[in-house]
């Protein structure tokens, strides 16, 4: 037996092995991408009634004679203040139902609305005193949670009585029952009635802390990584170094906030809670992150074109500064910004530093309390309320949104600005 | 190296004056059991008061009272929530760390639902049941005065009268406030039917506490971490499972799982709020009075938490699951917190 004959023999064998190795790749990326569309699937089913808001119409009786003021009264805003406005909307159930005459079943009545409603109409009134007058005010108001879940789903718990729905179909015959878009997601914050619950303060409070985060570990990440790697002199203390940043990536993220903790609170007395200390916790765990990327970014920088800078006459430092930074540029912002995404999505080391709580003002700086995306992810999944459910996965949808356009916007750094050498 | 020096400067100016600026939130840390009624109280405060909402951190009653203890000042917690009374250790920490007057609030009860599938029949148990199925060690099934370990693996080997599927039940883990209670409530109140085992509580406190506190760990007792949607699912997916958690959570989803009965009696409002069902506890806040004058609105707040329209026979405690006091407790209560009386212990 000759060599061709040889191969010839063990072809057949050859190539079915590499079929065999292209099927289990195959089969690798349709499990990973299986498992991903399961997921998705699955928190967008949940996520859709989220966006959707029930509301029922009213009249609400604004004259004069109803709110008890007298003719001369000034409109001030202690006086509309005053305004018995969960009174009004009771009132104009009434109105809506003159049938029911039960105490129970005006109890029941009432609860259809969210209780938000009646700030909602104070704001309103407090805002514009000419809607007092003798013409009703015709408002779209937010319904109570359970009906809102009973009018979406048409699941039937023991939290919505026979009665409240057959109001419900009243509501239904007359048109006075809507569904529309969920703005209130976007333009509140934490409540405790997920029908008044939204996102705003979980999206300012994700974003002040992320720019401490940013504030930080870029300029503190870009200057370590250039001085190690083009100006530290190459000894064991430098390798230590090295060894430390690699192994702070691997570090547990909890333990960062334990750290934070420590130093930050208890030591310098930073606030509990704020965008600052959650900012500091995220950027000393971004931090080795952004190094380790500036730094792979630095090498690959050819050697030739700075010796060619040298050459030319170019101090050490204007060759880094002029050259070789900006060419390194895309991949330090790349790194960058996979590391924010890392630290937007982060609740563990929040924990400690008393990020994760019930917090319902909006953030307005770096030192109000605040609480982030996840966080927020985290306390709703826990509530009893079972519209929190929907909730907690649109707010899973807006997260996973950020983390692509960020992931997106690292792409195209990369694809346009990098250069291949 | 100049820049570094002004800096270093810059950034230790800028926590000086943090430090110094005052606090006009305030600031509540503790149980997650008491986290949904506190929640909803703070809301309803700042959207009727013009002070700020406060923030409430949920950190589990032991952890809160570490906070609330740590001290006096604004970096401390003006008031912490706790699914059960303050431990005499915790006082002393409190006292010794300067935290000297302190206000008890009772601020009603929380039933503790031991519940499965609807697609399953109801379980009928008592204390004893639920003592004998998950404790570690048992009374010897041959009478003798001895403990064994647990041998039980169906309900049936338990109490004839219940069904024969093994024994599952998922819930909270050692952590938990729930689960305090419920080793308190339920399983010391299922072992004390034991004579002998009763007996031994006057003899050795620490050895009786240790038989009727401990859960079996052979995987009859699943911890299901603290979050009690996730058990209420499990149930949903697996109907032999019973699950503990909140009589809140048991009310948001009673389309799905079923409350056993505990010596006859369902887990319902009515029941709980007599005391005729046996598992429920009560839960208070405890309110740092030093910081009543140096934070703003904290006596409305409290003002708030203890009025009628919240902890009444009707307010909107009850939506959210709270069992109320009775109408003489509210107003002893509403005199003692006004007052700022003096917890003693």
């Amino acid at each position: 037996m000759n060599n061709t004959e040889t191969v010839k023999n063990s072809l057949k064998k050859r190539y079915a092995r590499e079929k065999r190795f292209q099927l289990y790749g195959r089969m690798a990326v349709w499990t990973g991408f299986i498992f991903l569309a399961i997921l998705l699937f699955d928190i967008i089913t949940k996520a859709t009634p989220a966006f959707q808001a029930t509301e029922i119409f009213l009249d609400i009786p604004l004259d004069p004679v109803t709110l008890e003021l007298q003719a001369d009264t000034q409109l001030d805003e202690e006086t509309l203040r005053a305004i018995d406005y969960a009174g009004l909307i009771k009132k104009s159930l009434r109105q809506a139902f003159p049938e029911v005459k039960k105490r129970k079943d005006k109890k029941l009545l009432y609860k259809l609305v969210s209780s938000g409603a009646e700030f909602k109409l104070r704001d309103m009134v407090i805002n514009n005193p000419q809607l007092i007058g003798n013409k009703p005010l015709s408002l779209w108001v937010l319904a109570d949670d359970d009906v809102d879940t009973f009018y979406k789903l048409e699941t039937v718990t023991s939290r919505i009585k026979e009665q409240q729905i057959g109001f419900i179909d009243k509501l239904k015959q007359d048109d006075r029952i809507r569904t529309s878009f969920n703005t209130t997601f976007f333009t509140h914050s934490d409540s405790r009635e997920p029908e008044q619950a939204g996102i705003r303060g979980a999206l300012m409070g994700s974003f002040w802390t992320l720019l401490v985060t940013l504030l930080i570990s870029l300029p503190v990440g870009i200057a370590a990584a250039v001085y190690l790697e083009e100006f530290a002199p190459q000894n064991k203390f430098t390798d230590f170094i090295e060894i430390n940043i690699n192994n702070l990536a691997a570090v547990p993220s909890i333990v960062f906030g334990l750290l934070g903790l420590a130093v930050f609170i208890n030591f310098f007395g930073i606030p509990r809670s704020a965008p600052l200390i959650g900012g500091l916790v995220l950027s000393l765990m971004t931090l080795p992150t952004i190094i380790i990327s500036s730094r792979a970014a630095l090498k690959s920088v050819p050697p030739s074109i700075k010796e060619a800078a040298l050459g030319l006459g170019a101090s050490h430092m204007q060759t880094v500064f002029h050259h070789v930074l900006p060419l390194a540029m895309p991949g330090i912002l790349t790194g960058a910004i996979i590391g924010m995404a890392q630290a937007l999505g982060e609740t563990a080391p929040l924990l400690m530093i008393g990020m994760v709580a019930f917090i319902v003002d909006v953030p307005g700086g770096f030192l109000d309390s605040a609480t982030v995306l996840p966080v927020q992810i985290y306390l709703w999944s826990d509530s009893p309320e079972r519209a929190f459910t929907a909730l907690t996965a649109a707010t899973i949808l807006v997260l996973l949104g950020f983390l692509a356009v960020m992931n997106a916007i690292a792409i195209y750094l990369r694809k346009h600005f990098e250069r291949r050498w | 190296m100049k820049k570094l020096v002004l800096a270093t400067a810059i950034s230790v100016g800028l926590v000086a004056n943090v430090q110094a600026a005052g606090r006009d939130t305030i600031s509540i840390v503790g149980s997650s059991t008491v986290y949904p009624f506190a929640t909803v109280v703070a809301e309803k405060f700042g959207k009727k008061t013009s002070y700020n909402t406060p923030k409430i951190e949920s950190t589990g009653s032991g952890g809160g009272m570490k906070l609330f203890c740590a001290g006096v000042g604004l970096d401390t917690p003006d008031i912490t929530n706790a699914s059960r009374a303050i431990k005499k250790s915790e006082y002393d920490k409190c006292q010794k760390n300067g935290v000297k007057s302190i206000t008890e609030v009772q601020i009603g009860y929380d039933g503790i639902a031991v519940a499965n599938s609807k697609k399953s029949e109801r379980f009928n148990l008592t204390r004893k049941d639920l003592f004998l199925a998950l404790a570690d060690k048992v009374p010897n099934p041959d009478g003798s005065q001895t403990l064994v370990h647990n041998p039980y693996k169906t309900w049936k080997d338990v109490n004839p009268a219940l069904p024969n599927t093994k024994i599952e039940v998922l819930g909270p883990p050692p952590t938990s406030g729930t689960r305090d209670a419920f080793a308190e409530l339920a399983m010391e109140g299922g072992c004390k039917k034991v004579d002998w085992i009763k007996a031994m509580k006057k003899k050795d406190k620490k050895a009786y506490k240790a038989v009727c506190h401990t859960v079996r760990e052979d995987g009859a007792y699943i911890e299901a971490g603290e979050n009690d949607n996730l058990i209420v699912q499990k149930l949903e997916k697996n109907p032999n499972a019973l699950g503990i958690f909140g009589f809140s959570f048991l009310e948001q989803n009673d389309d799905k799982v079923q409350g056993s009965t505990i010596e006859g009696t369902g887990p319902e409002f009515e029941t709980i709020a007599d005391g005729s069902y046996p598992i429920s506890r009560p839960l208070f806040f405890y309110v740092k009075n030093a910081h009543i004058k140096s934070i703003p609105g904290m006596k409305k707040y409290l003002q708030e938490f203890t009025s009628e329209a919240a902890m009444g026979d009707e307010g909107y405690l009850l939506d959210k699951g709270l069992i109320p006091l009775s109408q003489s407790e509210r107003a002893a209560l509403r005199k003692d917190v006004m007052s700022g009386k003096k917890l003693s212990m």
